[in-house]
């Protein structure tokens, strides 16, 4: 596919599943909302968070792919059962490491996802400081 | 022949290029003489650049099949609006036709460019020969467009039907044109390095560029973020995708520097500040170009990935940023900052929001590139909407609470007891809103504020307007009114959509009704239909909002063979109040269908002021220009009268 | 302003370039390591995915000599082209077992009896479900398990014949 039209294009490939389809129908909950309103939204949030393996950028609650319907049934099989939505992450995080969940938590490997935004705000703030509070011009 | 009087004119429009260069260089130090060498080949590589893009586009309209890049992605059976946007819908017909834009306004800022100082408008154009000379080689070294095959094709191969969508044939050219007024502003943000001339006349030649690059970029956003919403089939309509922060993080920086050059205009104030967002604003449109082009972050299945198309864009990228950027860290010391004011100030307001949207694009940016920066590690991470939107709202929500206000200031110096009444009554319509959406049922923190802060920004929108001669407020007061009201518009549309949506999934069997929000919906039948490289099951859904008038939609599931892909179509009913968003699946193995329903109160004021806030750049745009024209004319007037010759 | 404050936007542009050369020289892999390798395998008990052979139990791999999960697939293009470096994996003495994933028992047994079965046992995992317990991406995919049931390597895509040596490597450390 050379046609580019990138950004159109990529997205577009997000929606077509070009491998290999199975034949058996989908898991029990991979199209089946849970019948408590309560445990499907908590469900819904969680599968919007959490990537699906076999596509590129997009989260199981966005992908007809059979792979991220069967994740979809772990995670309503699994709240129905009762379970907190982070143990369910974090079940999957134990599996496949920090890659499924696109919540990415305070870790050794995402420390500067969250300690450059700081810094940006001081920055922010300090510009603002100094182009406002100040008397004189900024030139030096 | 055609194709050889295009190449032809390429490699002349090249090497003007090359002269306008050299010769701008010259001129500025000292050779003035050149001045007229330098005007007349920017122009005349204009020309150029137009004759060879119209004889790629004659070649697409003839179906030339000798030539490769029409065999490629044409077909003599394609409808006449599809040969032509095939012409840039694929990698070597779109940097054409950039480099044509490019060329274009080179040419038209030599042409009408008078308030510019002469040697600052001589190192504009230099700089603009200098990014162009860049896509030149690329082009004709990597992706020449008018390449023959050895033997002519008996037919073209593109007759994708995906690719035949009137949003796909207009969608990327308009990305271009918003990435080619940055580059302008970015030749010009150079060429004031250089003479170390920042003054508001400056900002006023560029200003045009950077609204009307803005307007476009917004219209692009707007409609790829539809395009999305309705293709994808799961109602979602912003995914922080890597290529839809490849689109947005020019735009944040277009419009942090539509406000910064505003206020260099009217009050020579934020002169560096302004220079370095025009450099900050192209490298985003390279840097987008780069990401998914390259393919180093996209995946390599829905690409033919290509190293040296991405090798190519990145030397082109380092040497006009780094080149920039070095330039800025040399230069910038010897600009003073110009006019000072108190943060309780028309500049203050603009500064706060401009540094907001700088963070905004550094965190969109930091969120982009850092799963590449862990993959050298061989950490796989990955930052979607979960981070981005609560990062992103830190420095949203106050840079909406201050834009609310700062249209309100005076410049220089105000005191805001003096705006007391507006700014109480903007506050009470943001709390009882938020007051009353807790009382609803409280959504989710960030969808309660955004709908609060969209009350209260959709009033003060107009505040500025209060008092005023409607008749006599000018065109770009009227623009930035509009765009704000877009903004809150847009925003009101998110919220809601965020908070109000309801979701159904439902397996039924024909002749079954299901709910979802306000809308019953029933499963009349499914037919099989085919289309030219495709089979379908298409359902024929029966929805009525609330007891109401019977809505057909026609949701299909499409099987494609070449290549093999599922896509889901799914139809849209739009009600000023919302839409039902309807989806087709499989069959289960008891007989029943597969429906996805989604109820989605107010979506489309996401994209409605997405288009409210292109239209408020327009008339700004309009109205700027017919300020302009008048001065000129009185200017002109002017000198006339006496007696002096025009320089 | 300082002057070396100035140079902070060229500095931080000059890293983002030399990070996008760095990774456009790398050729790009879109795996997904699982992160169970050196872990237990999970407990799991499957039904047996092909009438003549018994299913797959985490139990099958504690009787103290390592084997090959192989997570597959009939519908799998690439499996078809793994099989014959799985028979020469079966002929030299590896105990294969397989995972067959959204299956049917009719076409586990065609795809048998055209390619070959190097399988001792076939569970069916209708769900994914084992698959997503032992931090599978996709099919087809190979773990090495030792005697104790502990996965000590994974191999990701479809085994080609250059791969066959690294897997018997794996298998004897596994072993040892």
């Amino acid at each position: 596919m050379k046609c580019l039209i990138a950004a159109l294009l990529s997205i577009l490939a997000l929606t077509a599943t070009a491998h290999a389809q199975d034949s058996m129908p989908p898991a029990p909950y991979a199209y089946q909302q849970l019948d408590d309103p309560g445990q499907e939204e908590q469900a819904q949030a969680l599968m919007e968070t959490l990537r699906c393996l076999k596509c590129q950028s997009q989260s199981i609650a966005d992908s007809d792919a059979p792979m991220a319907g069967d994740m979809r049934h772990q995670v309503r099989s699994r709240i129905a059962a009762g379970e907190e939505p982070e143990a369910i992450r974090a079940w999957l995080i134990d599996r496949y490491g920090d890659y499924v969940s696109y919540d990415p938590k305070i870790s050794e490997t995402t420390w500067p996802l969250f300690a450059i935004p700081l810094i940006l705000a001081l920055v922010a703030g300090l510009l603002l400081w100094r182009r406002i509070g100040r008397k004189k011009g900024a030139a030096t | 022949m055609i194709a050889e009087i295009g190449l032809a004119a390429l490699w002349l429009a090249a090497a003007l290029a090359v002269l306008q260069l050299v010769g701008g260089v010259l001129a500025v130090r000292g050779q003035g003489e050149l001045a007229s060498v330098v005007r007349t080949s920017a122009i005349a590589q204009g020309v150029l650049a137009g004759l060879s893009f119209v004889a790629l586009l004659w070649l697409f309209i003839a179906t030339d099949l000798s030539v490769k890049l029409v065999a490629a992605n044409s077909h003599s059976a394609k409808p006449l609006i599809f040969k032509l946007s095939g012409a840039w819908g694929n990698h070597e017909g779109s940097m054409l036709l950039w480099v044509t834009v490019m060329a274009l306004a080179g040419g038209l800022i030599a042409l009408v460019e008078r308030r510019l100082a002469e040697k600052t408008l001589l190192a504009t154009l230099a700089a603009q020969g200098f990014v162009a000379i860049g896509f030149y080689a690329f082009i004709l070294m990597s992706s020449n467009p008018f390449e023959r095959l050895p033997i002519p094709a008996v037919e073209g191969n593109g007759l994708n039907p995906l690719l035949q969508d009137i949003g796909l044939a207009f969608h990327p050219p308009t990305l271009y044109f918003g990435y080619v007024g940055l580059s302008v502003a970015f030749s010009f943000a150079v060429g004031a390095l250089v003479t170390k001339s920042v003054t508001p006349d400056f900002a006023r030649a560029m200003r045009p560029w950077v609204l009307g690059a803005w307007v476009f970029l917004t219209l692009g956003i707007t409609a790829g973020s539809y395009w999305a919403y309705y293709e994808l089939g799961w109602g979602g309509w912003w995914f922080w995708d890597p290529v839809e922060n490849a689109s947005l993080m020019p735009w944040l920086a277009a419009t942090a520097l539509l406000h910064s050059v505003s206020v260099l205009a009217a009050r020579d104030a934020l002169r560096t500040w302004t220079i370095m967002l025009g450099v900050i604003a192209f490298s985003m449109s390279m840097l987008g170009t780069f990401l998914v082009r390259s393919g180093i972050l996209t995946s390599v299945h829905a690409f033919a990935v290509d190293p040296e198309r991405g090798s190519f864009i990145l030397v082109l990228l380092s040497l006009y940023i780094g080149g920039a950027l070095a330039l800025f860290a040399l230069r910038a010391n010897s600009i003073s900052e110009g006019e000072r004011f108190k943060l309780t100030s028309r500049e203050g307001a603009l500064v706060f929001n401009n540094v907001m949207l700088s963070a905004i694009l550094g965190i969109v940016l930091l969120g982009t590139l850092y799963p590449l920066a862990t993959e050298a590690f061989d950490v796989r991470v990955s930052v979607g909407p979960p981070y981005f939107n609560p990062v992103g709202a830190i420095f949203t929500l106050p840079m909406l609470l201050v834009m609310a206000v700062g249209p309100l200031l005076r410049w220089r110096q105000d005191n805001l007891t003096r705006i007391r009444l507006p700014l109480v009554g903007v506050a009470v319509v943001m709390l009882a809103t938020l007051a009353v959406v807790v009382l609803l049922g409280a959504y989710s923190l960030l969808a309660d504020l955004g709908l609060a802060i969209a009350a209260g920004l959709a009033i003060a929108a107009f505040l500025p307007l209060r008092g005023r001669n409607l008749l006599r407020v000018p065109l770009a007061t009227w623009g930035m009114v509009v765009a704000h009201f877009g903004i809150a518009v847009a925003l009101f549309g998110m919220a809601s959509e965020s908070a109000f949506s309801e979701e159904k999934l439902a397996a039924v069997s024909i002749g079954d009704t299901t709910q979802v929000g306000p809308w019953d919906v029933k499963l009349e039948g499914v037919v099989p239909v085919a289309g030219p490289n495709w089979t379908a099951i298409e359902g024929h859904v029966i929805a009525r909002y609330d007891g109401g008038k019977e809505v057909v939609l026609d949701p299909q599931s499409r099987n494609f063979w070449a290549p093999p892909q599922e896509t889901n179509e799914s139809q849209l009913a739009t009600r000023w109040n919302g839409q039902l968003y309807a989806v087709i699946g499989n069959q289960a193995e008891d007989g029943r269908w597969q429906l996805r329903l989604w109820w989605k109160p107010f979506v489309t004021f996401i994209w409605y002021g997405g288009m409210l806030v292109a239209l408020g750049g327009l008339l700004s745009l309009i109205g700027r220009l017919a300020t302009d024209l008048k001065r000129r004319r009185a200017l002109r007037r002017r000198e006339l009268r006496s007696g002096e010759a025009v320089a | 302003m300082s002057r070396w404050r100035l140079f902070v936007p060229l500095g931080i542009f000059s890293l983002f370039v030399g990070l996008a050369a760095y990774q456009l020289s790398q050729p790009k892999d879109e795996f997904v390591e699982s992160a169970m390798v050196g872990e237990q395998l999970p407990q799991f008990d499957l039904r047996p995915a092909f009438a003549s052979l018994p299913g797959a139990a985490t139990a099958d791999f504690t009787d103290g000599n390592p084997k090959l999960l192989n997570i597959w697939a009939s519908w799998c293009i690439p499996c078809i082209s793994e099989a014959p470096q799985l028979e020469r994996l079966q002929a030299s003495g590896v105990e294969i077992v397989g995972i067959a994933i959204r299956d049917r028992p009719e076409d586990v047994a065609r795809f048998l009896a055209s390619y070959g079965n190097p399988y001792v046992r076939i569970g069916a995992d209708d769900l994914s479900e084992v698959q997503l317990e032992i931090g599978s991406s996709g099919v087809p995919e190979t773990f090495v398990i030792d005697g104790e049931g502990k996965i000590t390597y994974q191999h990701i895509g479809d085994i080609r014949p250059g791969d066959v040596p690294v897997l018997l490597d794996k298998l004897r450390e596994a072993g040892e």
